[in-house]
């Protein structure tokens, strides 16, 4: 691919994201890519997500983010999901069949997955109040 | 161990940072360098230390892990290691690894890395350079020029696919 195919494939997507962005309806989900979170398959997990993302038509918007460690090592890897109108959420021990439920049920079905939700970060790892 | 090496400088707070991957058949030769905010030679030892960290990042952790990583992982598999740093001035990390060691880890998944590195939070440009001859390999990316023909970001799931639809093409 050259740069200019890149370019537009891209202007192709950009006028619906654009759209979206100013509506508000934009989806955040924030991997942990810390050593931990790589170590426990976190890259899989990011690439589950981008896979699907575009699979089910949703890249104008979802907005992929990666962050370090939360401080939830043993519950590796861990996915923020920040949606309009839902609780931002930690879930945690997300592989990549659990990207898929996040996927299918959070962003799409706008349903928590109760079970998976590990909450907040971890105490060690916030700003001294 | 490269991810959080060249995390470090971006950060450092460089605005731009180069990443050479120098592949041959028994041997990766792998240079950071970045033009934020270096460190003294007193910290750079420090930072050697597991033990040590300056708590900007963390602030309630005891450990910084980075630096003491790569020195472990390249002493124990006959590889090797160079950090030169100035205050002010920025870092330049150079590693080696021996491919034909049984015990260094695997080269893994480098359009993967590269994906990584390109989409960290901040503002920052990025080279990257990776060759491998044996492989047919010689490519180069530059952050600002494919965030710019992305739109202007590199946030969105919409970016991210295409650009690691395009690294993945320059390994072909």
């Amino acid at each position: 691919m050259t740069l200019e195919e890149l370019r537009k494939l891209r202007n192709q997507m950009k006028t619906e994201v654009e759209k979206r962005e100013t509506a508000g309806k934009t989806i955040q989900v924030i991997v942990g890519m810390g050593t931990c979170g790589i170590a426990s398959g976190a890259k899989e997990t990011f690439n589950t997500f981008l896979k699907l993302i575009d699979e089910k038509g949703l890249a104008d918007r979802v907005m992929l983010r990666q962050t370090g460690c939360m401080g939830l090592c043993a519950h590796e890897p861990t996915v923020e999901v920040i949606a309009p109108d839902m609780p931002r959420v930690i879930y945690g021990d997300v592989k990549a069949d659990v990207a898929k439920e996040i996927v299918e049920q959070h962003i799409i079905g706008k349903k928590l997955l109760d079970n998976l939700i590990i909450d907040k970060p971890a105490a060690d790892i916030m700003a001294k109040k | 161990m490269i991810a959080d090496i060249t995390q470090n400088s971006v950060e450092a707070g460089a605005s731009h940072v180069t990443l050479e991957c120098i592949q041959f058949p028994d041997e990766f030769d792998v240079t950071v360098s970045d033009n934020g905010s270096g460190m003294s030679r007193e910290t750079l030892m420090k930072a050697e230390d597991p033990f040590y960290t300056d708590g900007k990042k963390h602030p309630n952790r005891k450990v910084g892990l980075g630096i003491p990583f790569l020195i472990q992982t390249a002493e124990e598999t006959d590889g090797s290691w160079d950090i030169a740093s100035e205050p002010g001035k920025g870092t330049t990390v150079a590693m080696k690894f021996n491919l034909a060691n049984i015990d260094t880890p695997p080269v893994g998944n480098l359009p993967d890395l590269f994906l990584e590195l390109m989409t960290l939070p901040g503002d920052y440009d990025m080279d990257i350079h990776r060759t491998d001859k044996a492989a047919g390999l010689d490519y180069r990316l530059n952050r600002n020029e494919l965030k710019d023909v992305l739109g202007g970001e590199l946030e969105s799931a919409a970016s991210q696919i295409l650009l690691k639809k395009f690294i993945e093409s320059q390994e072909a």
